[in-house]
């Protein structure tokens, strides 16, 4: 059942690899990012993140509230090289 | 925490974590005090490209033995690092670059390093998307062996491997003072507790400075602000890194297939900021299609801020402090302190061990600065 639990849409991970990650040592929300990829996707950690803290304070009894949010990366949804190059005429 | 230790490094980067793997396995009890989490400062940031194509014949050399030990890190610290060897792409634009090139090439071959110097046809043999003329290159460098890895798995690897050989890691315990008497260190303090020790390994980074000044130790390095791009995932097209000493543009393809590079920021200066600029973004996307026309279809998915520890002449500073017993550099890899780290930590860790000094150490020492000459790195992007 957890195998198929999936958390991170994007990279494809389950309920079962971030609760082995969180067993393994990577407590840290950044530290658990790094090594899952999680919130790297397209949908920048909107789908995960909330799950991901949730799964750590049941693992680790550090509340939700107490978990730092990971930095968000622009531009937040994906944009196209095309248009951002497009502002710009470069010589 | 433990009350002493042979040696406490300060920073939980690859570079820390690195050296606490090699002085570990043998047998050293060392201890490592990162103020954040592991990868949080540069090398979680980094463009995880592993290049060997310098200037300088330090780098080189440190570089060229560092890329065989990543050949067989995974196999020896148990973890796969995701290191893959598509080669580096250097762009030559214009007559004085080839000349500069030229001599490279002459120096990194005398040190055993298989590198060609390709026509402008060339190019596309190498990387079929680059549109030569839009980049204005007449020629490039080319090396084979040359790569990248996964900066974070490697930390996480070599931190994983040095704990198995009885090597302590505290994240989120940060240094707030360095005991010494007149000539030698005595000791390390903590938010968290106090350790007993004769040698601190300064490996922190950007905040290398702010340690060394602790104890008094002055050092030229600046920090820099810099900025990378990552896309999302297509099917892969090329596997060589493309860089440019003059652009300043790097970027490759990763095996997932997303696309990741950097380029100075117009807004580039000095300080410790992390907020990524529109300007950057902008000039970064618009030098990439230059480069790779095609590429305008792609969406890019995040841009971050990372940081080059940046010294006058973009080498590191390693060694210890003639004055100060004990206070061993590990700073000052101005933008390639990951591609190095393998190579680098074993020559502290045989320093620190065995008392071993060697050429590369020498000329790296932060005495060089007292010259007025110092030999300057060239070959430098992002």
């Amino acid at each position: 059942m957890k195998k198929k639990a999936i958390v991170c849409r994007c990279e494809d991970i389950s309920l079962e690899d971030v609760e082995k990650a969180i067993d393994e040592g990577y407590t840290d929300i950044e530290e658990l990012r790094k090594k899952l990829r999680i919130g790297m996707g397209p949908c920048q950690g909107r789908v995960c993140i909330q799950l991901v803290m949730k799964i750590l304070e049941k693992k680790t009894g550090k509340e939700v509230g107490k978990i730092n949010l990971p930095s968000s990366r622009p531009p937040i949804i994906p944009v196209c090289l095309g248009s951002i190059a497009s502002d710009k005429n470069e010589k | 925490m433990k009350s002493k230790a042979d040696v406490v490094i300060i920073g939980g980067g690859i570079s820390g974590c690195g050296l606490a793997y090699n002085l570990a396995r043998r047998g050293v009890d060392v201890l490592v005090f990162e103020k954040n989490y592991l990868t949080s400062g540069a090398t979680g940031a980094c463009g995880a490209g592993i290049r060997q194509q310098w200037s300088t014949y330090e780098n080189a050399e440190l570089a060229i033995a560092s890329v065989k030990i990543f050949e067989k890190l995974s196999n020896e610290l148990g973890e796969d690092i995701e290191f893959r060897q598509g080669g580096y792409l250097v762009a030559i634009h214009d007559r004085k670059e080839m000349k500069q090139a030229i001599k490279n090439v002459e120096m990194q071959r005398t040190l055993g390093l298989q590198v060609e110097i390709l026509d402008s046809e060339g190019i596309n043999d190498i990387v079929p998307i680059l549109d030569v003329k839009g980049m204005k290159a007449i020629g490039a460098t080319f090396c084979p062996t040359d790569g990248h890895a996964n900066p974070f798995k490697t930390t996480f690897a070599y931190a994983n491997a040095a704990k198995r050989f009885g090597a302590n890691i505290y994240t989120h315990t940060k240094v707030t003072s360095i005991k010494k008497d007149k000539k030698r260190i005595t000791g390390v303090i903590t938010d968290k507790g106090s350790v007993k020790t004769e040698i601190v390994v300064n490996a922190a980074g950007i905040w290398s400075k702010d340690i060394a000044e602790i104890v008094g130790v002055n050092t030229p390095n600046i920090p820099i602000r810099k900025e990378i791009i990552a896309t999302e995932r297509f099917k892969p097209m090329f596997e060589a890194m493309v860089i440019s000493f003059k652009d300043g543009i790097y970027f490759s393809q990763q095996k997932e297939g997303q696309i990741i590079g950097g380029i100075p920021s117009p807004e580039q200066k000095p300080g410790y900021k992390t907020i990524p600029t529109i300007s950057f973004m902008q000039h970064m996307a618009s030098t990439l299609i230059r480069y790779a026309p095609v590429l305008k279809h792609i969406n890019l998915l995040r841009h971050w801020t990372g940081f080059y520890d940046v010294t006058p002449d973009s080498r590191p500073i390693l060694g210890e402090t003639k004055n100060l017993k004990g206070f061993i550099h590990c700073h000052g890899f101005s933008g390639h302190g990951f591609m190095i780290s393998p190579m680098v930590s074993k020559l502290l860790s045989d320093f620190i061990v065995d008392g071993k000094t060697s050429e590369v150490l020498n000329n790296l020492n932060i005495d060089r600065f007292k010259d007025k000459k110092i030999e300057h790195e060239m070959s430098t992007v992002g």
